[in-house]
């Protein structure tokens, strides 16, 4: 029997429980508050700076501190989104820790009453060009999300992945879920005395006890950790969908939670706390694998459990909908209003304890000082020397074979990205995803009448970035998922975020947290555009250290209607268009980083105002009609996009550099800076003056930089009378570095 | 007497509601889900689909474990009999494990799960199954797969005997996968059982399709239509269905 780990719990927090009950905690209360009262489970450290952000907005049917929030879309139909991270799990067990994250995440939507029909991921890993460990890490990650995502049928439509030496030994593997709920039968929790608390799905065992402390704490890569790693079960993942979602049409469950991190102890307590009520839990009922105490039990973190409140009067049919799917379940009691959960096992009373004490930690006070290292970056930033103008072809090639600016295509080819009938925009061929919503199933979840809604999706981060200006970076990733949903013609109408930070006892570290969570709030407040949920995962350290900042933003689009989702190439004779300005705005740049390996101060800074400027500018374009496609201009710049938008339509392209509005002092700048609030449009040479007129109400820059031709085999970038030109064949080679890297593969 | 189709749905399927939005909300047929444990089915239905998906997590070997389920006895009476039968990826795997389709399937060459769009060639005369009467010989629809034991493959006899007995209905233009002889679809000697890598029901809406992935004539649909197109007007020349196709 593992000991009971109050290892977690400081002193303080051991007097504080004390105080708090007035008595000795007994050894299966110390677990379950200990499994609570985690970082990862509680948010003690976070809590008080995530009221920050502004959560209210014209969509928001609810926001953030349920399973997942929730958007109101119009006709009846809403949005889930959830997102998870499964760093630690995935770090010892790539395969197992990712495919259960999936699970996790689809649980979270499955908690609202809500069907999960996209998945998003965000991963993140040490070098795989000359790391074996990182590409095995790279390599299995991406297996178990395949495993997992294409089993349940939940297709994974977009993503993002970023290599950075940071993550050494260590990968952040973040996942994010889209539901979709009828307005009628959204499940709020409910539950009264004497409803049934039931349990359904996998098997209690031993795997994933202490998870949610594991997860608490740096990561010391120790082999004895893989039995914190739960064991993945998409055939009963699938299951547990198809069942839940049966409950939720005949209305037959009152409440649903998943059984994630801190198992039951987390899931009754913050079930209990949230209804107002106590529960009374014969854990002699549970269905387990094996022998197991009472610790273990209210602890395990065994996957694909749920926990549904049911009215005794509707039990009944309940068992009907779990026999049909040979679901086992168990019923482990009742509520009560007492507000305790009373535990008991073997017919003793191993724990009575007030739910509200256990779902509510003490806050923990956090110092937070500015890390020494950003003003030495400060102190030191130079320039690295200009390079020749005829070594820029090579540079650029470089760039595109950067596995962080490179194709993803050896990813998402491993993904059903299409079951669902919903993928309108497909990865690979957009800045975002494009999910048509509300098919004319005739049953449970979807819309009935037959009307569609098109919503983009898109996740990013950048911890490049975050590193040098948590402030700034965190904004500028917000700016780009937003600008990527725009890309496909959606307005931005909500965002979930998942900020990753080492350990917030370092107040180093915790100040990058603060500054990050402020330039996140900033940004939505300005815009509009509301934080419905999210997480925090601290502790990512390993032994050299923590990870670099990395706030993740998931943001969802609303596309007008179908016509007029953006979709497209550029085509012969099109025109390249830029809107938006380059600043000298170098710092955290893979030129900068991948090319020179340097670091550098001036991480590019969003203007808010015209950042939604450019954006406006661009969504009445695409919603005009009146371009043939749309790239966002991030990492790598102006030059990696141009040649982005080249190796996407299969054609050439001939550019004017010096017609690009700057403000730069080198060429390198102007063609390497990732400033933000760009844009990249082809259009049609007839289009051009009707384009000039819709951007007349805008005050951003514009400027057509050069044309399409399909008769060119290459990029041909001019620049003051000199030229370079690159081949297409030599651009597509570097693009497609990350399939070479990982072997043949889809 | 309206069109009625079955859509067998097995734990772990994956692509019944799909099909089922397609039969009918673009086919405007009637559609039912038929749960895997029903024995008790007769002539009550005028074709059969069995979905993609992992019936039973692909446990043992795709499409084996479904094969053994009450319902698949009634599916193989039903098929002898002339029942129009269509299995669609791990459909197509579960009526090869039932007996009813030559072949075996294997891991792609990848090693890994594949999803793309490929070009698929019509390989023998439209007529020869009900799925495909609409379609002519050698004319290629662009139409996805997402499979990871995609890759057919039959021994060099029965090869030589299929291609004789025009079994050899799909084959690739682009191979995904190493699927033998490009064979992305195989129906029996009497051709109304079918079975597709590739998913008609992902390719039957243009605005489902990429760009260029569909031919210009279908107005507004993707080439996959052409499947369900075909086994409806199939029914209708039966003569038992008196509604005109839509």
């Amino acid at each position: 029997m593992p000991k009971v780990s109050t290892m977690s719990l400081t002193d303080e927090e051991i007097r504080y429980l004390r105080d708090a009950i007035a008595r000795e905690p007994n050894s299966v209360e110390l677990s379950m508050v200990s499994a609570e009262w985690s970082e990862h489970c509680s948010y003690k450290s976070s809590k008080p700076y995530l009221k920050i952000f502004s959560t209210e907005g014209r969509y928001v049917l609810v926001g953030p501190g349920y399973d997942a929030g929730v958007l109101d879309i119009g006709d009846g139909m809403l949005l889930t989104v959830h997102i998870e991270s499964h760093n630690h799990p995935s770090a010892v067990e790539p395969y197992g820790g990712a495919a259960t994250g999936i699970g996790g995440v689809i649980r979270d939507i499955l908690s609202m009453g809500s069907r999960p029909i996209a998945l998003l991921n965000a991963l993140r890993f040490g070098d795989i060009r000359h790391d074996n460990h990182a590409r095995w890490l790279f390599k299995n990650v991406v297996r178990g999300i395949a495993d997992y995502g294409n089993c349940i049928g939940v297709p994974t439509v977009a993503g993002e992945v970023e290599f950075d030496d940071s993550f050494t030994n260590y990968c952040l593997v973040d996942v994010a879920c889209i539901g979709i709920a009828r307005r009628d039968r959204l499940v709020m929790l409910k539950g009264d005395a004497d409803d049934l608390i039931v349990v359904a799905g996998n098997r209690t065992g031993r795997d994933g006890i202490h998870g949610a402390s594991f997860a608490s704490r740096a990561f010391e890569g120790e082999e004895e950790d893989r039995s914190a790693v739960q064991i993945p079960d998409p055939f009963m993942g699938k299951l547990l969908i198809d069942a839940t979602m049966e409950c939720v049409e005949k209305g037959c469950v009152k409440a649903i939670k998943d059984l994630g991190g801190g198992g039951l102890a987390c899931c009754l307590s913050e079930t209990a706390d949230r209804l107002g009520k106590g529960m009374l839990v014969m854990l002699d009922a549970l269905h387990v694998r094996e022998s197991m105490s009472a610790e273990e039990m209210m602890i395990s973190e065994s996957q694909e459990r749920m926990l549904y409140i049911v009215e005794p009067s509707r039990l009944e049919e309940f068992k009907a909908i779990m026999d049909k799917y040979e679901i086992p379940y168990s019923v482990l009691g009742r509520l009560t209003d007492d507000g305790y959960l009373s535990i008991y096992h073997d017919g003793k009373q191993v724990a009575r304890i007030k739910a509200s004490i256990v779902a509510n930690a003490p806050i923990a006070r956090r110092n937070a000082v500015k890390p020494p290292y950003i003003e030495e970056i400060a102190a030191n930033s130079r320039k690295p020397e200009m390079p020749e103008y005829e070594d820029v072809a090579e540079i650029i090639l470089e760039l595109l074979a950067d596995p962080s600016i490179a194709s993803k295509e050896w990813v998402y080819r491993q993904y059903d990205h299409e079951v669902g009938l919903r993928t309108v925009v497909k990865p690979g061929y957009a800045d975002a995803s494009v999910l048509r919503i509300g098919l004319r199933h005739d049953r449970d979840d979807e819309d009935a009448d037959g009307k569609y809604r098109y919503i983009a999706v898109k996740v990013d981060g950048n911890s490049k970035h975050c590193y040098i200006d948590p402030y700034n970076g965190s904004m500028g990733c917000f700016s780009e998922a937003c600008r990527n949903v725009a890309c496909v013609g959606a307005e931005p109408i909500a965002m979930v975020d998942h900020l990753q930070f080492g350990s917030p006892e370092d107040e180093h570290v915790f100040w990058t947290f603060i500054e990050s969570v402020r330039g996140l709030a900033d940004y939505g407040r300005y815009m509009k555009i509301p934080c419905v949920g999210g997480k925090v995962s601290f502790y990512n350290e390993t032994r050299q250290g923590a990870i670099k900042p990395t706030p993740l933003v998931c943001v969802v689009g609303l596309v007008g209607d179908g016509s007029m989702v953006m979709k497209g190439h550029a085509g012969d004779g099109d025109m390249l268009m830029i809107i938006g300005l380059t600043k000298d705005e170098m710092g955290g740049s893979e030129y900068y980083e991948y090319i020179h390996s340097t670091l550098s101060a001036d991480v590019p800074k969003v203007d808010l105002e015209y950042d939604k400027h450019a954006r406006d500018a661009v969504l009445a374009l695409v919603r005009s009609g009146l371009l043939t496609s749309v790239h966002d201009c991030s990492k790598g710049g102006l030059a990696v996009a141009i040649a982005e938008m080249c190796i996407a339509s299969g054609i050439g392209a001939r550019v004017e550099l010096s017609n690009v509005p700057h403000t730069c002092t080198r060429l390198d700048d102007l063609l390497f800076s990732e400033s933000h609030s760009r844009f990249l449009v082809s259009l049609r040479r007839d289009y051009l003056d009707a384009v000039n007129r819709v951007l007349a109400d805008y005050p951003v820059h514009k400027a057509v930089i050069g044309a399409f031709n399909s008769d060119s085999d290459s990029l041909l970038l001019e620049y003051k009378g000199s030229s370079i030109s690159i081949s297409m064949d030599s651009m597509l080679d570097a693009y497609s570095s990350i399939a070479r890297l990982m072997g043949h593969g889809g | 007497m309206p069109i009625r189709i079955g859509i067998v749905v097995f734990p772990g399927s994956n692509c019944d509601r799909d099909i089922y939005h397609i039969l009918k909300n673009i086919m405007r047929v009637d559609a039912e889900f038929i749960w895997h444990k029903r024995d008790d089915l007769n002539a009550y239905y005028d074709a059969m689909i069995i979905p993609g998906g992992f019936a039973y997590a692909d446990r043992l070997r795709a499409g084996v474990i479904a094969a053994f389920s009450p319902v698949m006895q009634v599916v193989k009476r039903l098929a002898r009999d002339g029942m129009p039968v269509l299995g669609i990826c791990n459909g197509f795997q579960i009526l090869v494990e039932s007996g009813l389709l030559p072949g075996a399937f294997m891991r792609n060459d990848s090693l890994t799960f594949i999803c793309r769009w490929t070009r698929l060639r019509l390989d023998v005369d439209g007529s020869r199954t009900p799925f495909t009467l609409l379609l002519d010989k050698g004319s290629i629809i662009n139409i996805p797969v997402a499979n990871q034991e995609g890759k057919y493959y039959v021994d060099e006899d029965t090869l030589r005997e299929m291609e004789r007995n025009e079994q050899i209905v799909f084959r690739y233009e682009d191979n995904p996968n190493g699927s033998l002889y490009d064979i992305g679809g195989v129906c029996n000697e009497e051709g109304n059982v079918l079975g597709m890598m590739p998913h008609p029901e992902r390719a039957c809406e243009i605005i489902l399709a990429p760009q260029h992935m569909s031919n210009s004539i279908l107005h507004g649909y993707g080439d996959g239509i052409m499947i369900f197109r075909s086994l409806i007007s199939y029914l209708y020349a039966k003569g038992e269905h008196h509604e005109p196709y839509r």
